[in-house]
């Protein structure tokens, strides 16, 4: 133990200390004290960062350790790693749970992520849920969250990352339902955990599959030596004609879908878009989100080496959602729910890319799993960045409705701006970042699969499409009448936005393949020219449309709805996914099976105990006349008696 | 201490409560002592099957004796019991009526819980267990609500019955145990023998595994739970589910799976099948209950099914995971019963469908209940996580298919919790306030908020540092002893 615990343990004991004393620290002190907290994690987190990368050399527990090995590749570190609870048995005498710090180049990339994001988050949040009640309450649920999702990408080991899957999971949870008095808040957090845990079911369920034949939870050894040991547990074994590899992985890559709301677990996180906005910004498009695509990447070596099939289903489930989900925020007028679907589409991005993916460095053949990573870490900048320009929005016209905005650039300059290169950037316009990543995940696909190529092609003129939408919606278009004039937000809110662009515009610039890799052997990307211009020119098609359509008020919307117009109203209602899901749980679980097992409880089981109570009950009322104690029956039955036995053994 | 109360006079309400408070906790730290004493004999190399032997002979042409001893389980069971004990004299601070003999029969029923927990001869063992069963009979009937006189015989019916079937199994024990004509109720000795034919442990263990099964709430013989429960005043439900329920797992691992292990393992897939259908049985039967105190109850069966679940898994892991399972589902429920006793107590009602928004009108109690949900759903950090995942994981050591697929099943137990502990949640705690006259109610008072904290802090402590707790029961001789 030494330093690097400390990016765990301050985010939770700021969790603890202003869940039980915040109301008495009051709002101030607690949005401060969470941010300080907050600062001092990041800063920690770049220092490691940056001894990782750039030092090559991390010092733990006072010795220094090189980052690299002999052959020039990334190394894991682990600052510590102590048994939680030990789960060993006869045939399995190393099964633990293990709690542990691990640093390789991914999750150091996610630290940097998730501290930047979280802190913006904290900085915003003052301003923005300034005079909010249960002020104390977001920020100690933010710092849970900021140590959940921390201690998620430095798991050590498979259940780790579960035990802070779950943690997220609350907290997502928590934060949904933040304004409990609201039912339809309510309503979008249980169905949020219910998605999310459903999904996880099927995480830990794989997990118990891997874990019985590798006997072990740790990635170092599930994953090491292209994944050997996996190889030579349960290579070859089938169930039902399935490879068993393959069915654990797809279980735990189901898992990884919930939380990073693939199809068909997407329904859960435009509801989810409820809670208050800054945390929408940190969890719903950042950081929590991706956790799915941060399992796969983790466990990349066994996906590739042991259950190629997987990954193409991955490639397949990631290609559809994000064409989904871009058809849907097309027709949202809610911008924080354009926004939602835009992130399902972007996941969905990272997870084709992780599909596509090959493995080894050389030839860039493991483009994907850099472009996916590369594209994590720029989303997460960009979409959290757009979704604190949304909060801005929403926080002057106190509204989610397009209706209601129009023409806002007069009043909120910096939010225009910012939002302006959030806009290029996922639209993958250069020099901003979303270019740069977006198009290593169109040269991946383009060179494994073709169908999976003209199908993200598509979509990312979509996005072009409805992102612009989007913009000039809220920044040209016509002005409605305002309840009173929008303004500017405040310096603690715009301040994070600026920061945020910033990143956006710089993050295309980072060498990533340098960095992060499939195999962990830095290469160097060369841009595919004809690729990217066809995607420039697609995102340009996708935003002359937009301005077209949208950067005045004219006929073209209606007419363009009118004929789409199913297609239209289909895409508006999410294609009915929810309904489907609603029906099936309220009609099918709870109005038959659950009212069932109810009833039948009722009726038969316990009907039947009283049954036998009620039979005893008869049984000793008959019988308790024989009894009665009235010397004239005893004498009778005695006389009859006496007759009957006479009369048997004369007559027979 | 039952004589100190006896003696005072039934006016002085205030000095019972003040001797319960002190004797509870007195027993608290006695249990905290015996574990701090356990760990260190173990740690200095003590490796008896018990520790803190004493044996008295008690009846001795019959060789009954009053023998008792600790390994870790029981040790985890002590803990147990006296937490929520002392959180039980807590949470009926307010009882106005009949103080005196309610308090009475409480401690009858803790002595009994304590006596069975400790004992090793069959006997002995075996009178703990009608202790602590009769006083429920009075305790509900005479302070209950609802149809108590109804719940109270069917409770006490249902068990008894469940006695008889144990008794028999007890003497079947007895009788057919003997190695070398020396009859003996003596539990370690009978283990020890192992000299019970295969085709008499047939006969037996399904009566004394039934017999047991009754009292943990094992499908088809739960329904009493429900409406005892409802009909239970606070600490009775509290104790009740916290500590007599354990009393029938604890008895179906340490009396009919260790004695008689040729037959548990032929048998257990008769078993396997009803308590795994317990598991999701209960589970879903809790999603359409609208009393708050049956949502609970049903979830038990739940819970408690995954304890004999597990223990029938037969292996380390997992019946380490069922005695986890015991302490953390003791627990937590004993937090719900608690809970939902101080809820009742302010709306006089306990129907969700007349509740809403209590968050804002009693933050702590909220927090409390959401914490308790939250543990009830298996959040890691807390206790039923650390239970649950040991066992499935344990259950998974069993690669044919019939294991795999109730395995599988039971680990659907997790979503469908989390369906009915989030209903409840959104309808009673969250949204806008149903009924306007629960605006002006108030929030815990000072020795509510002891029992809900005790509880959350046992629940926390457990779940944030199972490693001790884990480590104590699986050291056990008895889990040992499966280990092969």
């Amino acid at each position: 133990m030494d330093y690097t615990v400390l990016l765990l343990a301050i985010p939770f004991l700021m969790f603890l200390l202003l869940g039980l004393v915040g109301q008495k620290l009051g709002p101030k002190m607690a949005g401060i004290l969470g941010t300080a907290g907050l600062s001092v994690v990041t800063v920690l987190a770049y220092y490691v960062a940056y001894s990782y990368f750039l030092n090559k050399g991390l010092t733990l527990n006072g010795v220094l350790e090189s980052a690299v090995n002999g052959d020039g590749s990334w190394k894991a570190l682990t600052s510590f790693n102590f048994t939680w609870l030990d789960l060993s048995n006869a045939n399995r005498p190393d099964l633990r749970i293990e709690i542990g710090m691990l640093f390789d180049p991914i999750s150091v990339m996610m630290l940097v992520v998730i501290t930047t994001v979280s802190l913006m988050v904290h900085i915003y949040s003052i301003g923005y849920m300034h005079g909010e009640e249960g002020f104390e309450r977001y920020y100690s649920i933010l710092s849970l969250f900021s140590f959940a999702m921390l201690g998620l990408v430095v798991a050590t080991n498979i259940f780790q990352m579960y035990i802070f899957w779950e943690l997220v999971g609350v907290s997502s949870f928590l934060l949904i339902g933040f304004y409990y008095k609201k039912p339809s808040a309510v309503k979008a957090a249980k169905k949020a955990f219910i998605v999310t845990r459903f999904a996880d079911m099927f995480f830990l369920v794989g997990i118990l599959i891997l874990s019985y034949y590798t006997k072990t939870f740790s990635f170092e050894q599930i994953n090491g030596d292209h994944a050997a040991l996996v190889h030579t547990t349960m290579g070859g074994l089938t169930f039902m004609g399935c490879s068993v590899t393959a069915i654990a992985l797809t279980l735990i890559f189901l898992g990884g879908a919930g939380k990073s709301a693939m199809f068909p677990f997407q329904i859960w996180l435009p509801d989810a878009m409820e809670g208050p906005t800054p945390s929408s910004a940190l969890i719903h498009a950042a950081t929590m989100v991706v956790a799915g695509v941060y399992l796969v990447a983790r466990l990349f070596p066994v996906y590739f080496f042991e259950a190629t099939s997987v990954l193409t289903f991955i490639a397949y489930v990631g290609a559809f959602t994000s064409l989904f989900a871009a058809l849907i925020a097309c027709t949202q007028t809610d911008i924080k729910r354009v926004l939602a679907f835009s992130t399902i589409s972007q996941i969905a991005y990272m997870m084709v890319a992780l599909g596509v993916s090959g493995y080894a460095s050389a030839h860039e053949a493991g483009l994907g799993f850099t472009a996916s990573m590369w594209h994590l870490f720029t989303h997460a900048m960009f979409k959290a960045l757009l979704f604190m320009c949304a909060g801005a929005i929403i926080h002057a016209v106190h509204s989610n409705e397009m209706d209601d905005m129009g023409n806002m650039r007069k009043y909120l300059p910096i939010t225009h701006w910012t939002f302006l290169i959030a806009c290029f950037a996922i639209a993958g316009i250069p020099p901003f970042s979303g270019f740069f990543s977006k198009d290593e995940i169109l040269t991946a696909a383009f060179e494994s699969n073709m169908i999976i190529y003209v199908c993200q092609a598509f979509v990312a003129g979509l996005t072009a499409f409805y992102m612009f939408r989007l913009y000039f919606r809220i920044f040209w278009y016509n002005e409605p009448t305002f309840h009173h004039t929008p303004h500017e937000a405040p310096k603690s809110m715009t301040i994070p936005l600026i920061v945020l662009a910033a990143f956006t515009c710089v993050g295309g610039f980072i060498p990533f393949s340098e960095f992060i890799t499939a195999e962990s052997i830095g290469y160097e990307i060369e841009m595919n020219t004809t690729i990217a211009t066809i995607s420039v020119v697609v995102a340009l098609i996708g935003i002359a449309i937009a301005t077209f359509m949208y950067k005045k008020q004219n006929e073209w919307p209606d007419k363009v709805t009118a004929i789409f117009k199913n297609f239209y109203v289909w895409a508006y209602h999410r294609f009915y996914i929810d309904e489907v899901y609603l029906f099936i749980t309220n009609k099918i679980i709870f109005g038959i099976i659950c009212t069932f097992i109810a009833w039948f409880d009722r009726h038969i089981i316990d009907g039947f105990m009283n049954l036998l109570a009620w039979t005893t009950n008869l049984v000793s009322d008959e019988t308790k006349e024989v009894q009665s104690g009235s010397v004239q029956q005893y004498a009778w039955v005695f006389i009859m008696g006496v007759v009957t036995i006479v009369a048997l053994a004369l007559y027979l | 201490m039952m004589a100190i109360i006896f003696c005072l006079g039934s006016e002085k309400k205030n000095i019972i409560r003040m001797v319960m408070a002190v004797g509870a906790l007195a027993i608290l730290g006695t249990a905290v002592y015996v574990t701090l004493d356990f760990l260190a004999q173990r740690e200095a190399g003590d490796a008896a099957d018990f520790l803190f032997r004493q044996d008295i002979v008690w009846y001795q042409s019959l060789n009954i004796n009053y023998s008792v001893g600790v390994d870790g389980i029981s040790v985890a069971m002590l803990l147990l019991s006296s937490v929520i004990v002392l959180t039980g004299v807590f949470a009926s601070w307010g009882m106005e009526i009949q103080t005196k003999e309610y308090f009475l029969w409480f401690l009858m029923l803790a002595i009994g819980v304590f006596g069975f927990f400790i004992s090793i001869d069959l006997f002995t063992m075996f009178l703990f267990y009608e202790v602590a069963l009769i006083p429920m009979y009075l305790l509900i009937g005479l302070w209950g609500t609802g149809r108590k006189e109804y719940s109270a015989m069917k409770l006490t019916l249902m068990l008894m019955g469940g006695s008889a079937f144990l008794m028999v199994g007890i003497f079947g024990i007895y009788y057919f145990s003997s190695a070398d004509g020396q009859l003996t109720f003596n539990i370690v000795e009978i283990a020890k023998n192992h000299a019970m034919p295969v085709d008499k442990q047939l006969i037996f263990f399904p009566l004394t595994f039934v017999g047991f099964g009754v009292l943990g709430a094992m499908f088809p013989f739960h329904t009493w739970s429900p409406d005892g429960h409802a009909s239970a005043p606070t600490a009775v439900s509290m104790l009740h589910a916290g500590v007599l329920m354990k009393l029938g797992g604890y008895g179906c691992f340490r009396i009919a799976m260790n004695l008689m292990p040729e037959a548990a393992d032929q048998l257990s897939w008769i078993f396997i099948i009803l308590t795994g259908t317990s598991v999701v049985y209960g589970a879903f039967s809790a999603c359409v209950q609208n009393d708050l105190k049956y949502i609970n109850a049903y979830s038990s069966v739940s819970h408690c099914g995954l304890v004999l679940f597990a223990l029938l898994m037969m292996n380390k892991t997992a019946m380490t995971g069922a005695i986890l399972q015991m302490v953390s589902h003791g627990l937590m429920t004993a937090l719900f019963f608690a809970l939902i006793g101080m809820i009742y107590g302010r709306t006089h009602t306990r129907d969700i469908r007349e509740m809403g928004g209590m968050m804002k009108i009693m933050p702590v109690l909220g927090v409390c209940y959401v914490i308790a949900g939250l543990a009830s759903l298996g959040l890691p950090g807390l206790s039923g996580f650390v239970a649950e995942m040991t066992i499935f994981v344990g259950s998974f050591e069993h690669t044919d298919l019939f294991h795999r697929f109730f395995v599988i099943m039971g680990c659907t137990s997790i979503v469908i919790t989390a369906v009915y502990i989030l209903r409840v949640v959104g309808k009673v705690l969250f949204g806008p306030v149903q009924d306007k006259h629960h605006e002006s109610l108030t929030d815990a008072v000072w020795h509510e908020k002891i029992a809900a904290f005790g509880l959350i802090i046992a629940i926390a402590g457990i779940g944030l540092a199972p490693l001790w707790l884990s480590d104590m029961i699986s050291n056990s001789s008895i889990i040992m002893h499966f280990m092969k």
